[in-house]
């Protein structure tokens, strides 16, 4: 690369964070919170980044697009997958999780509750994304994507996704 | 493959060709299952499976100093080291259901020892995985209580224990393998069978076939990139 230059840490996250999920681009990979450091040195930026699930097919998207938002910057890329426990759906920041729900998906319910389990996701506490309403049921507890449940509301009658916990 | 393989490296290649060849058998329920529900579940289980098992060889590459698609597609169906229980080509509903349970079981025994393990690459893969497991294992639970619920249900679940026993006590060595069965045991509504263990070092048939199916692509264009 010529003359290669080196952003600030904060270009580097506002370019990151024009940067859609590849399945859900109602939310930026920032907001998704999978991002979990950025290293400005002359020249090369690091990122470090996290998956949301081990079997998602979109990593290898995420990681070309980061790439080249960092190109365009004018610094070399090195993006580092870390396959440790840092990400949960706790990381996603309330700008996300309103975009996921204004999208049609229903954001996950805090982690606080614990792990989990059953009658958890049987119960009253997932809000149905268009109307609101509580009265929704589980209908699978997979979906289209490793990240998705589906469920039903019986206020609006409509079938939606349900980001799961993890 | 080297037979100086580490302790390490062995264990996460038994983790991994489990989570690969089960990953494998769960996808024969894409487009087939009894119904369109079943048909996502599996395949989404399917598919955390195998990405479980591409992190798992990934770790394991590192240190054996190859890659994860080497280790997953480049050694004889010898030299793979999972379990004979994940091996058997699809079974029908009950048999699907029992192996499930029976290995997610197994699966969740593992995982809890590997996230104390005082190699932090291990133990923070091991939490990572179980974050995903957890609907594996409610998905599973979910199927036993159905099943047991009917006459019709639980014979056919004893029936397919029964049979896949000796296989099941296979999955775990002998340290883990006792939690493991108070845990089966504390679920079913019937007496465990009796049976000894079909261990690791005896692969079946259906193994062999698999592996042609799965490394076909691999071999006929080695070394090509997609």
């Amino acid at each position: 690369m010529s003359d290669p230059r080196s952003p600030r840490a904060s270009e580097v996250w506002a370019a990151l964070s024009e940067i859609p999920d590849p399945e859900i681009p109602v939310i930026s990979l920032v907001e998704l919170g999978v991002i979990r450091d950025v290293q400005v040195a002359p020249g090369r930026v690091r990122v470090e980044f996290t998956p949301t699930f081990l079997g998602c097919p979109a990593l290898e998207t995420m990681r070309d697009a980061m790439r080249a938002r960092i190109e365009a910057l004018g610094a070399e890329a090195e993006i580092e997958v870390v396959l440790d426990d840092s990400w949960s759906t706790d990381r996603i920041t309330p700008e996300g999780r309103e975009k996921l729900r204004a999208g049609g998906f229903a954001p996950p319910v805090p982690r606080a509750a614990g792990t989990p389990r059953l009658h958890q996701l049987q119960s009253r506490i997932f809000r149905c994304p268009y109307c609101g309403s509580t009265k929704t049921k589980l209908e699978n507890i997979f979906g289209p994507t490793p990240c998705r449940s589906l469920r039903y509301c019986a206020g609006c009658r409509q079938p939606f996704e349900q980001f799961k916990t993890i | 493959m080297s037979r100086s393989r580490s302790d390490r490296a062995e264990k996460l290649l038994e983790l991994a060709d489990d989570e690969l060849v089960l990953g494998w058998r769960n996808s024969e329920w894409t487009g087939i299952a009894p119904y369109l529900e079943e048909d996502v579940a599996f395949s989404s289980i399917a598919q955390n499976e195998i990405g479980h098992a591409r992190a798992l060889y990934e770790l394991a590459a590192a240190e054996l100093g190859t890659t994860a698609d080497e280790l997953a597609l480049d050694r004889e169906p010898e030299e793979y080291r999972c379990a004979p229980l994940v091996e058997l080509r699809r079974l029908e509903w009950a048999r699907t259901i029992a192996r499930h349970f029976l290995y997610e079981t197994a699966d969740a025994v593992r995982i809890e020892a590997l996230k104390e393990s005082s190699d932090p690459e291990i133990a923070g893969l091991a939490a990572k995985i179980d974050r995903e497991e957890v609907y594996h294992r409610i998905h599973a639970d979910m199927w036993l209580d159905r099943l047991q619920a009917s006459a019709e249900g639980l014979r056919r679940l004893r029936e397919a224990v029964s049979e896949l026993w000796p296989y099941a006590l296979g999955v775990l060595d002998e340290e883990l393998r006792p939690e493991w069965v108070e845990r089966i045991r504390g679920r079913l509504r019937f007496d465990l069978p009796e049976g000894r263990p079909v261990t690791r070092a005896e692969h079946t048939d259906d193994l062999r076939e698999l592996w042609e199916e799965m490394t076909m692509v691999r071999r006929s264009a080695p070394g090509a990139n997609w």
